[in-house]
């Protein structure tokens, strides 16, 4: 039987972009406010395990043709490799930094070498986490 | 960093791009570009001769982990030089010849030359680092690369089987040698090898200097093949044939002899270090010759052949040793050739035992079988290969005009020196040296015949081979041309070796002894009518004689039967440990996950709750906490009413919604403390574990509640009850307890340290980074688990290769 899920998809819809943008912010704010790699990178794997629950997997991955396996995997290189870059710069492994630039449009703005370091954590989370919800959830 | 620093590091990295050179190129064999940086490197270390010959040393030092006295120090002497020369010297020719040995079309050249040169890096650590965990770290390495290497045909289970007992024997040796390196850094205090050489007096009366000692010999015993751990490298022939002649006999196995020398000036006339070195060596050198004697393949028999000769390079390492004892003297000093001889053999073994196995590589190529029973009669059909094997076998059996009669003669004198020694109660026992080393030399002198003789000359039998015999290729004939060239002109030209590589190196190995006068022997072939030569000629009339009667003595290694051999007992350890640990696995490997779960929790229960009572922690302090407000009251009622609930319930479904409802109460709790980031990443959490939860409960079969026994329920409700009060009590007494100044105003200043106002945030990922990064992989694998628990299962009827 054929399950009637119009509303649930027709929500998911928007809910999917407000989840995916809140994402985004928590991944960004997470330098002052609460947030952070972690958190932004579960939210937005919230957001595509809904879109699966939703949709069935094959739209889905027509959508958006990506393996979360080798996301995952980026997102430890990333974490890693960012880890080694201080080295490059002779402070030890793993040590961040931070300075204050002027920005055309932003003003002043402090950009800092641990957002490298959250991305690959958040690609690193979005990426399992997907990754196990399709496995168990393609194991019939 | 040094330019050292870089040679070291340069194999290593290629090794890393030989896979990339093949995809971008495939039609070029990667044997050429591998062949680029032995060749580079041999040419830079060739430079640094004159230097070092004068005396210089070159050292430098790289900050790895100060905390851990960790240096990527390196050191480059005399002795090190010899080593890294043949590394270099010899991995060019081994690459060069393998480029024509080694098929393209059927073998997986990029994994061959990428463990090649893995191997060569490594191996060039061994013998450049100072810093004794640096040169654990590459010691290991090259039992890997051997180990990979020796696997090279991983479908024969002969290979696989030579190469996990290679492994097992020197990492196993390898471990007793890191203990005993970590033992002489508690003595010293320093990881650096020079500078504890430079306190060698104040080491000796430590009580850790004799255990340090034996377990670094162990180390060198195991790496070198000495008995009884030289079982292992009959079985590493496995190995395709430029591998067995690069690290089988030339470069890894001297490994073991490198340490030896690194280490006399620090233990060396230490009658222990004398005994065992020289005993085992000794031994070893005529146990070797004699088992070689009777192998019927050509390689095991050079595997045999191998073993000796390390064990005579490692007894004359013991009998110099002894010129250490009580300081240096004028008396002394003429026990300091064995040393000479030691280092000087290690270069000639290196060049003719290379040429041989490229030979025994040659006739196994171009005929297509390794047993002397079937070859022979090969000198009209392959006359350059017939050259080549005279020359490097009469090397080898100690005949002039080559280079190994020049050290046998020598080996001979140092072992009747030690016959004169006065310590050690040599008094007694000295007079077995000569004897013994003549006898192996005898045993020598006959499988060098065996293999010039068995081989090509006798009856020439077509119908035995696989393929008609021919001449090798020109490409597989430089390598061994080479190095024959090689052994004649050190037997003309020994002291201008002697004058650059080995006086340097005797510097290096007996510091005390630095320039002394006659402490580098003039090499001569002709000394006169002496003991020496007296022995020589009877080494050549009785092997000569051995080999002519062997079937009549040949009774004799029915003595040793096989079913009583070393190698047996190696079968039956490993054997009976695996069923050992089988059956220590099954004892608690039940099946069933609620046992499980008892060891998990029990354990815990154990080892967490008997801290806390022993220690006497549980403290419980209510006088500072604040009171509780009615908001929390509320939510402590929903969370016990929905936990009590779960144990009610009577389908999966309610039992998850419940389980969440304790997750979103405990993301409240966050709240109502502010602590907003742990709230949202509660809630996430709870929420993406809920929809798993979901989907698992998608494929399991309906909740039934099967047994109800009280025998199966108590302990389950001792354990989950043990567990509630053991948490409770620990985060009560947590709060009683006041330990230590909290560090937590460290992180309050977290703008301007890390230049965020978020300290949760800044501690993951500045202050603690290391932490989220292992987490991070960590989740990683767990990820990598469930997929491939899920999705890869072996296709029916492909049966896993390792039960072929």
């Amino acid at each position: 039987m054929r399950e009637n899920d119009v509303i649930l998809q027709t929500v998911s819809k928007i809910a999917v972009f407000i989840i995916l943008t809140f994402g985004v912010y928590l991944f960004l704010a997470g330098h002052h406010n609460p947030g952070g790699g972690f958190i932004g990178g579960l939210t937005l794997s919230s957001a595509f395990v809904l879109l699966y629950l939703s949709f069935d997997v094959e739209t889905v991955n027509a959508g958006i043709p990506l393996d979360y396996k080798k996301v995952a995997a980026l997102g430890v290189l990333i974490a890693v490799l960012t880890g080694m870059g201080s080295l490059l710069f002779g402070s030890s492994f793993l040590s961040q930094t931070f300075a204050y630039f002027d920005l055309p449009i932003f003003g002043k703005t402090e950009l800092a070498t641990v957002v490298l370091f959250e991305s690959g954590v958040a690609l690193g989370v979005i990426g399992v986490v997907v990754t196990i919800m399709i496995s168990i959830s393609e194991d019939v | 960093m040094t330019f050292i620093h870089f040679f070291i590091l340069i194999p290593i990295l290629t090794a890393f791009f030989i896979p990339l050179i093949g995809k971008l190129a495939p039609k070029l064999h990667l044997g050429w570009p591998a062949l680029f940086v032995p060749v580079i490197l041999f040419g830079f270390f060739t430079a640094q001769i004159p230097a070092i010959s004068a005396g210089e040393t070159i050292s430098g030092s790289v900050v790895w982990m100060q905390a851990l006295d960790l240096y990527f120090s390196v050191y480059l002497d005399g002795l090190s030089l010899i080593f890294t020369l043949l590394i270099t010297g010899i991995g060019s020719l081994v690459v060069l010849y393998s480029t024509f040995y080694l098929s393209k079309e059927r073998e997986s050249l990029s994994h061959f030359y990428a463990y090649l040169l893995l191997f060569m890096g490594a191996m060039l650590g061994v013998v450049l680092s100072d810093n004794l965990m640096v040169l654990y770290l590459f010691w290991e390495l090259t039992s890997i690369s051997s180990f990979l290497l020796i696997a090279f045909w991983f479908r024969r289970k002969k290979s696989r089987y030579g190469a996990q007992k290679s492994f097992l024997i020197t990492v196993s040796g390898g471990i007793s040698m890191l203990v005993g390196f970590i033992m002489l850094q508690v003595m010293s205090g320093t990881n650096s090898i020079q500078e504890i050489i430079a306190m060698r007096d104040s080491l000796q009366e430590h009580e850790l200097f004799v255990p340090a000692l034996i377990l670094i010999l162990l180390g060198a015993f195991t790496k070198s093949a000495q008995f009884p751990f030289h079982i292992w490298l009959p079985d590493a022939m496995e190995a395709p044939t430029p591998v067995s002649a690069y690290l089988h006999s030339a470069t890894m196995v001297k490994a073991g002899l490198f340490l030896v020398a690194r280490f006399t000036p620090v233990f060396g006339g230490e009658a222990t270090w004398f005994w065992l070195v020289s005993g085992v060596g000794i031994f070893t050198m005529f146990w070797g010759s004699f088992s070689a004697v009777k192998q019927k393949d050509l390689k095991a028999l050079l595997a045999y052949s191998t073993i000796s000769q390390l064990g005579l390079i490692m007894s004359l390492f013991g009998l110099g040793s002894a010129a250490l004892q009580g300081g240096a003297s004028t008396e002394s000093i003429i026990y300091t050739k064995a040393i000479f001889v030691a280092l000087f053999h290690l270069v000639n073994h290196s060049t003719f035992k290379g040429a041989l196995f490229m030979v025994v590589g040659i006739v196994d190529h171009e005929v297509g079988t390794r047993d002397i029973r079937k070859l022979g009669g090969l000198i009209s059909l392959m006359p350059v290969t017939f050259t080549l094997a005279v020359i490097s076998s009469f090397s080898m059996a100690g005949l002039p005009p080559f280079n190994g009669f020049l050290s046998k003669e020598m080996f001979f004198t140092a072992a009747l020196n030690a016959n004169n020694l006065t310590i050690f109660s040599m008094e007694t026992w000295g007079l077995l040296f000569p004897i013994i080393a003549w006898v192996g030399s005898i045993f020598t002198f006959a499988y060098s015949m065996i293999i010039v003789f068995r081989t090509f000359l006798g009856p020439y039998r077509r119908e035995r081979l696989e393929k008609t015999p021919h001449e090798a290729p020109i490409g597989m004939l430089i390598s061994p041309i080479i190095l024959c060239v090689l052994i004649i002109l050190l037997f003309f030209m020994p002291n201008q070796l002697s004058h650059y590589l080995l006086s340097p190196a005797m510097n290096s190995i007996l510091p005390t002894y630095q320039n002394t006068e006659g402490l580098i022997p003039k090499i001569s072939a002709w000394h006169g009518f002496n003991l020496e030569l007296f022995m020589t000629a009877g080494v050549v009339v009785f092997g000569a004689f051995l080999m002519k009667t062997f079937r009549f003595w040949n009774f004799v290694y029915d003595l040793f039967p096989e079913h009583r051999s070393i190698d047996r007992g190696y079968q039956w350890v490993l054997a009976k440990s695996e069923s050992g640990s089988k059956r220590a696995t099954d004892l608690y490997m039940t099946g069933f996950l609620r046992h499980y779960l008892y060891y998990i929790y029990g354990f815990l229960l154990l080892l967490v709750g008997g801290t806390l009572w022993l220690t006497g922690s549980i403290v419980i302090d209510p006088s500072d906490d604040v009171p509780v407000s009615l908001y929390e009251g509320i939510i402590v009622a929903v969370m016990a009413a929905a936990a009590i609930g779960i144990l009610f319930t009577k389908s999966r479904l309610t039992a998850t919604l419940l389980n969440g409802v304790l997750g979103y109460s405990i993301a409240v709790f966050f709240v109502l403390f502010r602590a907003p980031d742990l709230a949202l990443t509660q809630l996430v959490v709870e929420t993406v574990t809920t929809v798993l939860f979901l989907l698992c409960f998608y494929h399991l079969p309906e909740w039934s509640k099967e047994e109800r026994s009280v025998k199966v329920r108590l302990p389950k409700m001792i354990i989950s009850i043990g567990m509630g009060a053991l948490t409770v009590l620990l985060a009560l007494s947590v709060q009683g307890n006041k330990m230590f100044e909290s560090i937590s105003s460290y992180f309050e200043d977290s703008y301007e340290l890390a230049g965020g106002r978020n300290i949760v945030n800044a501690i993951l990922g500045d202050f603690r980074a290391f932490d989220t990064m292992l987490e991070v992989v960590v989740l990683f694998i767990a990820g990598i688990g469930v997929y491939t628990l899920i999705k890869l299962k072996a296709p029916k009827g492909e049966d896993d290769i390792e039960r072929e």
